[in-house]
């Protein structure tokens, strides 16, 4: 465990600088959006998970129902719920500790920790990565969001093309087998499909619901 | 509307992670759960590029953003960090508009 500890600690700077950079293009991003610089900061600071982060931005900016920003925000951090899972034995949280370690429940801090040989290294791990995590994430926002607000027209650095390159970002490292890609083209043509027909916003919904259907069908 | 929308969806995200952290262990040992979770991060995101990338409103468009896509391909393929993949989209972005 002593021995471990520098380590720990150096890794979760490394995980925290590296997505502190990703969080001034969130700023950037969001307010690029039409998102005002305290809505984006207050995104960083409540809602806290990158991915749900971005596609809420870029559904509301895009001009889409907000309500379905809401529901595909919430259909992203799904996956939260599952490290949460993973995590539970291991952090042994209870109580108010629980509610506050759930707060930085996220792939970063989930992969640190689970990451570990011992209970005791991965809390270590958790924390040392959620609080430099958070504080690096904010502080990215906060730059991002203001640097761009300062900008006359933010539209000419392309700010409002980078979300599907930021997206892809994301996407990427989940792509390491034929089923998930089979399953991202198929998403890509139905939401094409249905796009002209329905609500900004709403064929994401009809993604994920096709992906339950699929994924609860009963196994043979 | 979008203060509202940024608070509900925050807490929405919030239940989420407290569930996980207080669900019972066997709701992790379902199969089906274990394969549909993590397929909806891969489905959503392919759907957001796909429509982000290629409509305009309700219109299906081919413009400048399909090249920054195929960009922040091209560094994605060579493993380059989040940010430089940002900025080659955005900047593939600006660049083509002064061109065009």
């Amino acid at each position: 465990m002593t021995s471990n500890r520098p380590a720990i600690i150096r890794d979760a700077l490394g995980i925290g600088i590296a997505t502190g950079a990703y969080a001034l293009s969130f700023g950037a991003i969001s307010t690029t959006a039409g998102l005002s610089v305290l809505q984006t900061c207050a995104l960083s600071v409540l809602m806290f998970t990158g991915a749900s982060q971005f596609a809420f931005v870029g559904i509301v900016g895009a001009g889409g129902n907000v309500w379905a920003g809401v529901a595909t925000a919430a259909l992203l951090g799904t996956r939260n719920a599952l490290y949460g899972l993973r995590l539970s034995s291991l952090l042994n949280a209870t109580g108010l500790r629980r509610f506050a370690a759930s707060h930085f429940v996220i792939d970063e801090t989930t992969a640190m920790a689970i990451a570990r040989q011992t209970p005791a290294e991965s809390r270590l791990a958790f924390w040392a990565t959620a609080l430099i995590l958070f504080s690096l994430w904010n502080l990215g926002t906060l730059i991002g969001a203001l640097a761009t607000e300062a900008l006359p027209d933010p539209r000419v650095l392309g700010f409002d093309a980078a979300p599907p390159a930021a997206f892809l970002a994301l996407l990427a490292p989940r792509l390491r087998a034929r089923e998930p890609i089979a399953i991202a083209l198929g998403a890509a043509l139905v939401a094409l499909i249905f796009l002209p027909f329905i609500p900004t916003g709403v064929p994401l919904l009809i993604v994920a619901g096709l992906v339950v259907l699929i994924g609860l069908r009963p196994s043979r | 509307m979008i203060w509202a929308s940024v608070l509900v969806a925050s807490a929405a995200c919030y239940a989420i992670k407290v569930a996980g952290l207080s669900l019972p262990q066997r709701y992790l040992q379902d199969p089906r759960i274990q394969r549909t979770v993590p397929f909806l991060p891969i489905a959503l995101l392919a759907a957001l590029i796909a429509t982000q990338t290629f409509s305009t409103g309700h219109q299906l468009t081919l413009d400048v953003r399909a090249a920054a896509l195929a960009v922040a391909l091209a560094a994605v393929l060579l493993r380059a960090p989040f940010l430089v993949v940002v900025a080659a989209g955005a900047a593939t972005a600006a660049l083509l508009r002064l061109a065009l």
